[in-house]
This record gives structure tokens, sequence and C-alpha cells, in this order.
């Protein structure tokens, strides 16, 4: 039997719907038994969340004011003392687990097996390398324990309805004080959150200024969507960098990608092979955009999307 | 501080379109372009500049991998590091081996800082930093945008999900860069003709007492599965038209 330990990300009071993800990529592994452990300061409305989630067995929480806001150096050693006894442990493929789970990996020395998009057997994983641009079949060693990482645009959440166990887990372990958290910079947004969000719509360097890629909102307000964009759009200032869709920023899966002024380098199309329906607007007929674009139009931006928001 | 260690790997180049090869057995690597992977890149130029600003005394370049990463270690040395050292290792060595090797030589160099890249953009693993960290006891701060370091402390701007952010961390420790960190400075001619008199010291992870071992195999190796092929509209009403159809409007 596998026993697999989920390590939950939130944010002090809603839980990651990464956590939710990376359940139903645990369930794939057959005669499974699933935990969840949320490390938090006061995590007793981030675990009934978690209790949720169909298929959890058992969600355990480690309260201690030192888990928020995270930081991996402190979380990481509470992390291996709960994972005595099970046999896997995961993490979502975010930000937050990319910077947790290798620490924990490393001090249960084994390798970590990072961003899985299809489970094969209990120890025998698919996950994309060269930026998405092979998928590989990956085993880990069969006597140690499993550590890694889910690739959440490759799963559906794990349905709600159930009440799973909640137990409070004391974790007498030694925390490091040489890593302290200063402060997060955040632009607020009333908009879906990029990661989640069923429809995205994205901007690339041809938007020029911040001020044009006003457009790139407008047409997202209509639509109901989130937006994104590319790396150059964020490496010019136009947007914040927590927009970036790719193999450096957010791979998402929304129903319906649509990408704007952007060329669909390989770097870019990671982030977004799993969208269900992708639209690229783009002047240049050559764009690589336009071979893996479900519907293209050939025009310029300045044009077609005031026109497509107005007809909307 | 006296050293700060940068670590170099050598990478497929970022402009190469990577095919698998037919028998499934890997990715096609013959008379492909070589360079170093664009994040240990940026991390290199980020000590780079610590060092110009005085805030370390030295900067070496290390590598693990095949005798060929001379050349991206070289290229390096061309940029500014001072010595270089390859740990010459014939299989690609995983993210725990490469932690475990380049703790060695924190060790042997007494290094107050090591840069690295947050992943390769060959495995995509994303690991080695914070494993180094781990073994070694010490801060980690990964995704790094902004790195200002002012005595034993550096404060380091991280790309995060909801936006950045901010840690400070005691030193020694570790920091992997991000690409907007900084853009990395071109190699100059007479910098080539002058890296080859640099120091580049040559040894094998058994030198260094480190075992690879608890390896992760990788066996079959496929193409990403291709979308199909779609439609060009004419116009916007055909794009809304099509938008409909596919019953998204
Ligand atoms: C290690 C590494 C990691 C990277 N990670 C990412 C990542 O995570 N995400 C990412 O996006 N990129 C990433 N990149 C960068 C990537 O390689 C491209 O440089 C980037 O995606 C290009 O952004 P773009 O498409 O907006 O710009 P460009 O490639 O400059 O494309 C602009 C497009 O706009 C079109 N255009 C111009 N004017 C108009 C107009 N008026 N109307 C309509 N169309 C117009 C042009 O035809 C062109 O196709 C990475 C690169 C490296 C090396």
């Amino acid at each position: 039997m596998a026993k697999i330990l989920i390590i939950a990300e939130h944010d002090g009071s809603t839980l990651n719907p990464s956590a939710a993800k990376s359940v139903a990529c645990a369930a794939d592994i057959s005669d499974a038994e699933i935990d969840v452990l949320v490390l938090a300061a006061d995590g007793e409305s981030v675990a009934s969340q978690a209790a949720e989630i169909a298929g959890v067995s058992r969600v355990l929480v480690a309260n201690n004011a030192a888990n928020e806001p995270a930081l991996a150096v402190v979380h990481a050693p509470q992390v291996v003392a709960a994972a005595s006894g099970y046999s896997h442990v995961f993490g979502p493929s975010t930000t937050w687990g990319k910077d947790l789970m290798p620490r924990v990996a490393a001090l249960l020395s084994v390798n970590q097996i990072s961003d899985i998009m299809a489970v094969l057997g209990s120890h025998e994983f698919r996950r994309p390398i060269y930026a998405g641009n092979a998928i590989v079949t990956v085993t880990a060693p069969a006597e140690s324990v499993v550590v890694a990482t889910v690739r959440t645009a490759s799963y559906k959440s794990a349905g709600g309805g159930n009440s799973a166990a909640v137990e409070s887990l004391e974790l007498d372990v030694e925390l490091p004080t040489h890593t302290r958290f200063v402060e997060l910079q955040s632009g607020s947004s009333d908009r879906p959150d990029l990661q989640t969000a069923a429809r995205v719509v994205s901007g690339g360097r041809a938007l020029g200024s911040a001020e044009d890629f006003e457009i790139i909102y407008k047409l997202a307000d209509k639509l109901g969507a989130g937006v994104g964009a590319s790396r150059a759009a964020v490496d010019a200032g136009y947007v914040p960098n927590e927009m970036q869709v790719g193999q450096t920023g957010k791979i998402i899966a929304p129903e319906l990608y649509v990408a704007i002024g952007i060329s669909g380098a390989i770097q870019h199309l990671t982030g977004i092979k799993d969208a269900g329906t992708i639209v690229a607007i783009n002047k240049d007929s050559e764009a690589p955009i336009f071979e893996v674009a479900d519907i293209g139009l050939v025009a310029d931006l300045f044009d077609a999307v005031p026109e497509l928001e107005a007809k909307l | 501080m006296k050293t700060i260690l940068v670590g170099i790997k050598r990478a497929v180049d970022y402009n190469v379109r990577v095919r698998v090869k037919s028998d499934g057995t890997g990715v096609e690597t013959d008379g492909v372009k070589m360079s170093i992977n664009p994040f240990d890149e940026i991390a290199l130029e980020e000590a780079l500049r610590l060092k110009e600003a005085g805030r370390t005394e030295e900067v070496v370049v290390i590598s693990v991998g095949p005798s060929e990463a001379q050349q991206q270690l070289r290229t390096g040395l061309a940029m500014g590091a001072d010595r270089a050292i390859l740990i010459e290792s014939d299989d690609a060595p995983q993210p725990l081996t490469l932690a475990r090797a380049f703790l060695k030589l924190v060790e042997k160099e007494n290094a107050g800082l090591v840069l690295l890249g947050k992943q390769s953009i060959d495995s995509d693993n994303n690991q080695t930093g914070q494993m180094l960290a781990a073994l070694w006891g010490r801060p980690q701060a990964t995704s790094a945008s902004g790195i200002e370091v002012d005595g034993d402390t550096a404060r380091v701007t991280r790309e995060v999900d909801a936006g950045l952010e901010v840690v400070d961390i005691d030193l020694p420790g570790v920091i992997t860069a991000d690409l907007r960190l900084n853009t990395p400075r071109y190699v100059k001619l007479p910098d080539i003709m002058k890296a080859k008199k640099k120091p580049l010291e040559t040894m094998s992870l058994a030198d260094l007492g480190v075992e690879a071992g608890g390896d992760i195999v990788s066996s079959a190796f496929a193409p990403p599965e291709e979308r199909s092929k779609g439609v060009i509209v004419e116009d916007v009403a055909g794009l809304v038209g099509a938008l409909k159809e596919k019953g998204l409007l």
C-alpha cells in the first residue's frame, strides 16, 4: 500500500487550489492512503478546507507561529519529521512547492521527481524536460521514499464533499532563524487568478507599453478572463512578473487561451500546451504561435482587439 | 567575503529545437550547439557584479560534467571569473549528487555565497540549489530577481507566484538566479585570450569522496503530444464565429 503525504500550500486562511490537484495525482497511485499536512500559524480553517477534498483520509495540522509567512527553510525540517512512515511525499509545482520540496528531498537523502504529469505506477511517472520538448518516463528507487512535485496543469482538482478527520500534530524540531521574511509585493487584482482561470488573455512584446496593455485588460474583462503575458512583456515592464506564462513563469491549462502579439517561443508554449482552445492574434502569418493555435487571426492587434472587444 | 562559487552547467543552447531520438532512448544532442545554461550565466554575471562592487575577493566557476564542459568554464573565465574547477563525470549527475559535490567544494573553498541558476533548461529540475542549502544547513533564496549583499547578510527579492517576495538571509548561503536578475555581459575577444591563462583545475567525484547513487532512472523518451491543426479565420467576425462554434462564447 502507498501512504502518501501531501504538503498543502495556503496563505494562512485559504487553501491553494494546487492541493486538490496534488490529491488527484496521488489518487492515481493504486491502493493509496492520502493524508494532507498543513503547516500554519493557526491552521484550523485551512485544514477544514483540505478535509473536504475527496480521497483524503486525514488532515494533519502543525501549528507554529514561525510557519507564517511560509519559508522553505522553516517548513522543510517539519515536513521531514511528519513524513516518517510515508512512502510518498508530494507538493505542488508552484514557486512555493519548488522551493520547499527539494530541500525536503535532500534532508531525506533522495533525489526528487519534478513536475509529475502522469502516474504509471507507485514509483514510475512521466514528466516534461527540455521545456516540454520531450516527455520522459522516470523511475524512483523502489526502497526509498518518493519525494515529488505535481505539475498542477496536468490534473483536474479532486472533488469535494469529503469530511476527513483533522488531527493536530506536535512536531518537535529545531527551526532555523537564518532566513527572515521581509515583505511580499503583490499587485492586487479583482480579475480571475491566472493559475485557475477558465479563460486567460495574454499580451506580448507587441503591446509596446504599459498604457497600451490596457486593451488586453479590457478584452479580458469582457471575457471574464485572467490576464497573462509573455516574458518579453514582463521584461519590458508592461506588467508585473507574476503574470508571466511559460517555462519559467506559470504553467496553465485554461479552457480558452488568447495569445495577442506573442510570437510563440517554445518557452512560452510550454506554459499553455494543456489549454483547451488556443486563439492567436498576430500580424505575422509565419509566427510559430500559429502552429499550435486552434483559431488564428492574422491582423494588427491594435485594430483587431478593440473590434473583438466591441463585438462581445 | 573571500569567495563566491558559481555553478555552471553545459546544456543544449536555448535556441535549439530539441528533438527526441526516433528510438526513444534520449534526445538528439549530436552536433547540437551547447552553451552555458542561461540561468547559470545570469548567476555568474551577478557574482561578477558583486566582485566589482567589492563584496568578494574572487569568483570561482564550478561544473560537474564531461570534459567538454571545459568550454563553458572557459567562457565563464572570459566573462571574468578568476578560476574554474571541473568535476569530471561522464553521465549526467543528478541534483543530489551535484549538491553533495558542491558542498565539498564549499567546504574546501570556504565559500561565503554560492550562486546557481534556478534550473537548467535541459532537465528542468529546479532542485540543486535547494538541496545544497539543505545539506549545508544554510539559507536558500531561490528564483532571485534582486540581490543586495550587506556584510554578513543578503537581501534577496524572489519571483514567486503571488508577486515579489523579499527575504533577508544570513551568509553563507545559496541563492539561485531567475531571468530578470540581470543581463549577462558579452564576452570580448581579448578576454577569451586572457581566459586561456586562468587556472582550470579538474578532479573527479571520487577525489571529493562523493558517491553517486539513489538515482532516478530515465527510460522512455517521447515527443510531446501534437495539438491538432487549427484554422485561420479571415477577420474578427470569423473569430467570433469560430469561438461560438466551439461553445466558448
Ligand atoms: C531560459 C529561458 C526561459 C524563458 N522563459 C519564458 C517564459 O516563461 N515565458 C515566455 O513567454 N518567454 C520565456 N522566454 C523568452 C522567449 O524565448 C521569448 O523571447 C518570449 O516569449 C518572446 O515574447 P513575445 O512573444 O512577447 O515577443 P516577440 O517574440 O518579440 O513577439 C512579438 C510578436 O508580436 C507580433 N506583433 C508585433 N506587432 C504586432 C501588432 N501590431 N499586431 C499583432 N502582432 C504584432 C510579432 O509578429 C511577433 O510575433 C524564455 C527564454 C529563455 C532563454
